[in-house]
């Protein structure tokens, strides 16, 4: 199925369109693979914004919710990360589980890192049976940069044969073995990519890989450097990439210098060119320029051929995602559904 | 040895070629002694490509062998094992987030299939292995295949 066929079946009214719980899942479009709120934005041809949740270091479920409504009104999608950097936090499943409750729509994040492919199988049914509609396969950081530095790190499967795993689920309906499922599970499935380290020139090989592998869209790593993603996007575009797959690129917000460079140093894959962070240390008000660089940075990037959406991470600055999409103006007036907290029947089962 | 490892990837053209000549007669000795011998020196032909592979690549005797495909560079050598890579975590002087003294076995496995005449078989994607068959040889399940001119079987359960 190509993009552009598909663009013409999601029309933009139905884009918001609920059940009458919010918990339920939308009646799923003709062309659609899920019955999602994010798959309708993308095919329907708007610009896309994602964030990120921090799943809690807790067993509240209130938790997992006060973070997400930080997000409200301002994004499409919540990715929620699977142990990232290695560390242990409440799981991606759960998170999600909780989310979709009120009708929000996460993302799951599944890495390959703490599960082999019998894990993963079970878990990916189980969330689409709790309602949630997207994925994201990752290969994971290693466990030498979490807490857990002793445990046994298992990718049994890595992020391209994860997503073709996941495609054979629910194209195929039956598991890796071959044994049927009564019911696929619906999703929209994505990946990840790093076109900002070395091999440079073969990132886009890898994009394509994983769109062979059965990849419908793909969030990339932070991007601090956009002549960089230019060449990239350029190369993409060319191989005609763009045409099978909805690109998000993901941007940051900086607190400080320090912090920057302790990224660039510590945090596997980060790449920020000296002139952002002087930029920052050279600032009066850091906090500020890390948002207003973030911003100038969507507005740039949302003009870069081949760009669906974009996909804000903001680890402890999460309050300000709402403030960096509302100034950057990506979102042309569209304000992305969210739940009603007043409504005390949300997540109710009748 | 890694800097034997580094040569290999660096001379891949060379060693596909030397692949592509040494590899049939490889393959009829060892359909030849199987056939006579049975299963009974599959332990000193496992040793054998172990201690060859172990000496020019760092073989890691996975059992499913792909280095023809990638490069030369043997992806299990990879602190993550991704057959599909790499992460997104290379430093930006190309070495492995993992361990900052190796290079990335996916920056040498792409550069290495640049020189191959083959090369070009690193864009497909290969199926994460079979972990059976750690330890054991694929020259013996090459030889083993009825088809001469086999490539590795893909997974039995698999069948993607």
């Amino acid at each position: 199925m190509s993009k552009n066929q598909l663009d013409q079946s999601g029309e933009v009214q139905d884009v918001e369109r609920l059940g009458t719980n919010p918990g339920d899942p939308l009646p799923m479009l003709d062309g659609h693979v899920s019955h999602g709120r994010f798959e309708r934005v993308l095919r329907a041809g708007h610009f896309a914004v994602t964030t990120e949740i921090a799943p809690p270091d807790s067993a509240d479920p209130d938790e997992v919710l006060v973070r997400a409504a930080l997000f409200d009104g301002h994004v499409d999608a919540i990715n929620a990360t699977d142990g990232s950097g290695a560390h242990c936090h409440m799981s991606s499943l759960a998170v999600c589980a909780i989310l979709t409750r009120v009708g929000y729509s996460p993302i799951l994040q599944i890495s390959c890192r703490d599960r082999n492919r019998i894990s993963i199988q079970g878990d990916t049914l189980g969330a689409a049976a709790l309602g949630v509609c997207n994925v994201l396969t990752l290969s994971g950081d290693d466990v030498g940069a979490g807490d857990h530095p002793e445990a046994k790190p298992v990718f049994d499967l890595d992020s391209v044969s994860l997503t073709k795993t996941l495609r054979i689920l629910r194209d195929e309906s039956r598991f890796l073995s071959g044994r049927k499922l009564d019911l696929p599970p619906k999703l929209f499935i994505g990946s990840s990519i790093n076109p900002f380290v070395p091999p440079i020139k073969n990132r886009v090989d890898q994009l394509a890989k994983k769109i062979n592998a059965g990849a419908e869209y793909i969030q990339s790593q932070y991007c601090f450097d956009v002549p960089m993603l230019k060449d990239f996007m350029a190369r993409a575009v060319d191989m005609g990439l763009t045409e099978k797959c909805y690109i998000l690129i993901g941007v940051g917000v900086l607190p400080s210098a320090r912090t920057a460079s302790w990224m660039r140093d510590n945090v596997p894959g980060v790449h920020i060119p000296d002139s952002v962070i002087a930029r920052l240390k050279g600032a009066e008000k850091p906090l500020r320029e890390g948002r207003n660089i973030c911003v100038e940075l969507m507005q740039e990037i949302k003009e870069i051929e081949g760009v669906s959406g974009l996909h804000v991470m903001a680890y402890r600055q999460e309050k300000w995602v709402g403030d960096v999409v509302k100034r950057s103006g990506v979102l042309e007036g569209r304000v992305p559904w969210s739940p009603d907290h007043s409504d005390t029947t949300i997540g109710t089962v009748s | 040895m890694y800097k034997v490892r580094l040569w290999s990837v660096r001379h891949s053209r060379f060693m596909e070629r030397l692949y592509n000549g040494v590899n049939p007669a490889i393959l009829a000795t060892l359909r030849g002694v199987t056939k006579v011998f049975g299963t009974k020196l599959d332990k000193p032909i496992t040793s054998m490509e172990a201690g060859l592979k172990g000496f020019l690549f760092d073989c890691q005797m996975c059992g499913n062998c792909q280095l023809s495909k990638t490069g030369m560079s043997c992806p299990m050598n990879c602190p993550k094992t991704l057959r599909n890579g790499p992460c997104g975590g290379v430093r930006a002087n190309g070495m492995c987030e993992v361990k900052p003294d190796m290079k990335c076995v996916w920056v040498l496995a792409w550069d290495g299939a640049e020189r191959m005449k083959g090369g070009d078989a690193i864009h497909d994607m290969e199926f994460s292995g079979d972990h059976r068959d750690k330890g054991k040889s694929t020259w013996l399940k090459l030889a083993r295949d009825s088809r001469p001119d086999a490539t590795v079987k893909p997974m039995q359960n698999t069948n993607v």
